[in-house]
């Protein structure tokens, strides 16, 4: 009884006291859910009607039928040109904030960045529609100036626009973690990089770029997880040949009535991208010394 | 007569398999200026949050004014404390800041107001009510801690390192203001510091700690001529030691071996920390004398100057006897008509046995 | 040196552009009188506008969206505070571990979380409701809280506590005299973040909306429909308006508290 008056009394039990609330609240409704769908994924569904005998059939059926093949691959894809655009995109902009503006100033930038961000989503996306659209802003731009006399046509309702969408969508997530690894990079080891013969494109290679790995890694995971799971964007300028896995998804759980077989496919696309990104974090490890 | 307000015995702190105090004995008397001295990680922080109530003892009692302190928290302990960062509250004047602890207790506002007033006054902060806390400099926010601490009266002051983030002027300061403080109000004081002048100049006793054990607890004079052993003599200002052997004993006599002095008899009271265990001997470096010309000591050896330190009012000179590898060091007063010694030059440095301690 | 700030600009310059195109051309056609949203314009109206006023079934959608932010905005910022006090002040047994997998929906796709809370709902028999996207926006924006108290709360100096306590204090008025007042910049910063991410998600509240639709869920219905759109872009331009007052207000509150706890301003949100 002693020992126990004192656990109650001692940090850890009160730590895990005053975190119980927002952890239960996670237990039910994060862990729970997610335990449900991974059943669900092993059930079937005909109508309306829930089968609960064990079965791998909707996997079989989502790794097997070239369809779904086809849309993963596609999704990946995606993810991957879109994670590649946004962190290419990014560290510049990153970089430039780090170290071409005035430290008073940084604060202003990065809530320059943040702004756009907060256009409302559907907005946002629509309005991609309209700016890379037949009759849109780019084309009725490069008309006008005569530079081109067709207006475009491949950068509207395909895979192009749903990247471009979606990395503008992210842009904000990716520069911000490579900005503050980039301001925790000691200056004076830039500096002594310099004095010991390195210049410019080496120096950068050599020891800002290792030293703000962290920054990227972040960067990455946070735009290709969640890229894979939107739905709106390929819907709105994805055209028939820009659609998603996520797409599909959705399908099954509302039109076609076939959640169990959503629910496989939702978890073998978290299972992929969750794959991927530690293949990526494996060999950021293995090839890149970055700071520890 | 003289009463102990802190008693601590037998106390011991674990932090798993970390003993961050082990087996501490100390008494601490009404009234008087108490310091913790050690180097960093001693456990002499410990110790002070201890008796403060923000560390619960692994073993052991603690008695503040005669009441164990067992089971009793921080903010029912006769104690208050200045901490190292001050920790004035940054959202408060500093009128609401030494308020603070008078309204915990529920006083009534005309008493507070007044009680303030008072504090303000005696650490002379007048004017300064309204001020914004984060508007105020390093020394002020210490008088700001002083006065918040001291406004409830309490039986103990403890202040960890309370000068530490100062510069060495202020700090210089601020140890002759506490003195006077503490003179003044008559509140026991105890004091953390890793600055063994700091503690020398301010303290009526001193405990100096080394990895969670106290190792002698003296006044300042006492700690510094006679203290009990090899590593609290190298902790307190400078000291030289030679190997020492201990050959017989008679009577209040001990003969002894000394390197480079050779045979010696010394009186028993030298061997400061008991004749168990020494095995060297120590001598201050103000005790030792370069002799000039004609001059002359109790004894005298020959020596060559290895390196000079010229310090403008004292010259430190590294010195090599004949029969020890390393140098000692000793330090002469720039007195009218001194000459500082060169690099090479042979010097005879006086010396005599009532300098030297026998310690282990 | 110069070509390389030259390219910089140029790079920022571009950048800029296509961070802000979308944001640009929302009030340009929201004023637009055609009601057809393409280049070129034809003539400056505030017509859009005032349909929104007149609009009953959008304000519905309005009532809903702000009834879920504010009590989103309320419940992720208790379970957030909670979250980080005893992140940053207690050690306790799995801190790491349960700390990642509270913050887990800050990386996870939201179609997942909108799928699991569809089939847990269906499974266990409750009807969609507003609640049912209530709770989902709870979960994604408790991480984005804790995010921003987390470091309210770290830059608390721990003696300021144990200062109160010294001095007489109990452990509750220490919290409501000292901790409170200090961590409120962030508290009311989380308030709002939590408010704005609510009234714009449109992934989950898709998936989980019965028959009264949210904001997002509203204009999703009406894209379809080029006759509404001139509307959708002055009812864009004003929830860009607000987002934004919103959003510089918390800014605001997070440097009053920076300002408040003496420490250095070391950039924006998130």
């Amino acid at each position: 009884m002693a020992d126990f008056q004192k656990w109650r009394r001692s940090e850890s039990a009160q730590g895990l006291f005053l975190i119980s609330p927002t952890l239960g609240f996670a237990l039910l409704l994060l862990a729970v859910p997610l335990i449900m769908v991974v059943a669900l994924s092993f059930w079937t569904q005909d109508y309306l009607t829930l089968d609960r005998t064990f079965t791998t059939a909707n996997y079989q059926t989502a790794w097997t039928e070239p369809m779904y093949q086809y849309l993963m691959a596609r999704s990946l894809k995606i993810s991957i040109f879109v994670t590649a655009v946004t962190v290419l995109v990014a560290y510049p902009v990153a970089y430039f904030i780090s170290f071409h503006v005035a430290p008073k100033r940084k604060a202003m930038w990065i809530f320059l960045i943040t702004i756009p961000f907060w256009t409302s989503y559907l907005m946002r996306i629509f309005l991609w529609k309209v700016i890379l659209g037949y009759n849109g802003v780019i084309n009725g731009t490069l008309t006008g100036l005569g530079i081109i006399d067709e207006p475009l046509s491949f950068i509207l309702y395909n895979q192009n626009a749903v990247v471009i969408t979606l990395a503008h969508a992210w842009i904000p997530f990716a520069i911000l973690p490579i900005f503050v690894a980039l301001e925790r990079v000691d200056r004076s080891l830039i500096e002594a990089a310099e004095d010991l013969g390195d210049s410019g494109l080496r120096r950068f290679f050599r020891v800002t770029l290792p030293l703000s790995m962290p920054g990227v890694i972040a960067a990455t995971i946070i735009v290709f997880i969640p890229t894979i799971g939107d739905y709106v964007t390929p819907r709105l300028v994805g055209g028939p040949n820009g659609l998603m896995i996520s797409n599909m998804i959705e399908l099954q759980f509302k039109k076609a009535n076939n959640a169990p077989l959503g629910a496989a496919l939702a978890i073998s696309a978290m299972g992929i991208v969750t794959f991927f990104a530690l293949v990526f974090l494996w060999m950021n490890r293995k090839y890149v010394r970055g700071p520890s | 007569m003289t009463q102990k307000i802190i008693r601590l015995s037998k106390l011991d702190k674990f932090y798993g398999e970390f003993q961050a105090l082990s087996q501490i004995n100390l008494d601490i008397q009404t009234g008087e200026f108490f310091s913790l001295l050690g180097p960093s990680g001693c456990g002499k922080t410990t110790l002070l949050r201890a008796i403060a109530g923000f560390e619960t003892l692994s073993s052991g009692s603690l008695h503040i004014d005669g009441v164990s302190m067992d089971g009793v928290p921080a903010n029912k302990r006769p104690t208050n404390m200045v901490f190292q960062s001050y920790a004035i509250f940054p959202h408060m004047s500093v009128a609401e800041n030494i308020a603070y602890g008078l309204k915990a207790r529920k006083l009534p506002k005309a008493e507070i107001k007044a009680s303030v007033a008072e504090a303000i006054n005696m650490v002379g902060l007048e004017g300064f009510d309204d001020r914004a806390s984060h508007a105020l400099s390093g020394g002020q926010r210490q008088r700001v801690a002083l006065a918040r601490a001291l406004v409830l009266k309490p039986r103990v002051l403890l202040l960890d390192e309370p000068l530490s983030a100062l510069d060495k002027k202020l700090r210089e300061q601020m140890q002759s203001e506490l003195r006077r403080l503490q003179r003044a109000v008559g509140i026991t004081f105890v004091l953390v510091t890793h600055d063994q002048e700091e503690a020398l100049t301010m303290s009526d006793r001193i405990a100096v700690m080394f990895d969670g054990k106290i190792e002698q607890v003296a006044s300042p004079q006492i700690l510094y001529g006679k203290p009990s052993n090899r590593k609290v003599a190298a902790f307190i200002g400078m000291m030289n030691f030679l190997d020492a052997k201990v050959l017989t004993t008679s009577g209040d006599n001990v003969e002894v071996e000394v390197q480079s002095l050779g045979k010696l008899t010394l009186p028993l009271a030298q061997a400061t920390g008991g004749l168990n265990g020494c095995n060297s001997v120590g001598v201050r470096p103000e005790m030792l004398t370069i002799l000039m010309g004609s001059q002359t000591s109790e004894r005298e050896i020959e020596a060559e100057v290895t390196e000079v330190y010229y310090y403008g009012d004292m010259t430190y000179y590294d010195v090599k006897l004949p029969a020890k590898e390393d140098p000692i060091t000793v330090t002469m007063r720039n007195t009218a008509g001194r000459e500082v010694l060169e690099v090479g030059a042979k010097a005879r440095v006086g010396w005599s046995t009532s300098s030297l301690l026998l310690l282990k | 040196m110069r070509g390389k700030i030259g390219f910089f600009r140029w790079f920022i310059g571009l950048f800029l552009l296509f961070l802000y195109g979308p944001a640009i051309l929302l009030p340009v056609f929201a004023f637009n009188t055609s009601s057809i949203v393409s280049f070129p314009l034809s003539g400056f109206t505030t017509e859009w506008f005032s349909v929104l006023l007149t609009n009953g079934t959008l304000h519905v959608a309005a009532r809903n969206s702000l009834l879920i932010a504010i009590t989103t905005a309320i419940f992720s910022t208790l379970l957030a505070v909670l979250a980080a006090r005893a992140s940053t002040r207690f050690s306790f047994f799995g801190r790491r571990s349960i700390m990642g997998f509270v913050m887990l929906p800050m990386v996870l796709p939201e179609i997942i979380i909108g799928v699991s809370l569809l089939v847990v709902i269906i499974q266990m028999g409750f009807e969609l409701s507003l609640w049912s996207i209530t709770m989902g926006h709870i979960l994604i924006c408790t991480p984005f809280c804790i995010a921003i108290l987390s470091s309210a709360f770290m830059n608390l100096d721990k003696s300021l506590e144990e200062a109160s306590f010294d001095l007489g204090q109990t452990r509750w008025n220490t919290f409501w005299l000292v901790i409170f007042p200090l961590v409120m910049p962030g508290i009311i910063a989380s308030l709002l973040i939590a408010f704005t991410i609510s009234l714009d998600e449109f992934i989950i509240a898709f998936f989980l909306a019965g028959t009264e639709p949210t904001l997002p869920v509203y204009i999703w219905g009406q894209l379809r429909f080029p006759a509404k759109l001139p509307g959708l872009m002055a009812l864009g331009t004003v929830l860009l308006l607000v987002s934004i007052g919103l959003l510089l207000i918390a800014d605001f509150f997070r440097r009053r508290g920076i300002r408040k706890t003496g420490i250095e301003n070391t950039g924006g949100f998130l």
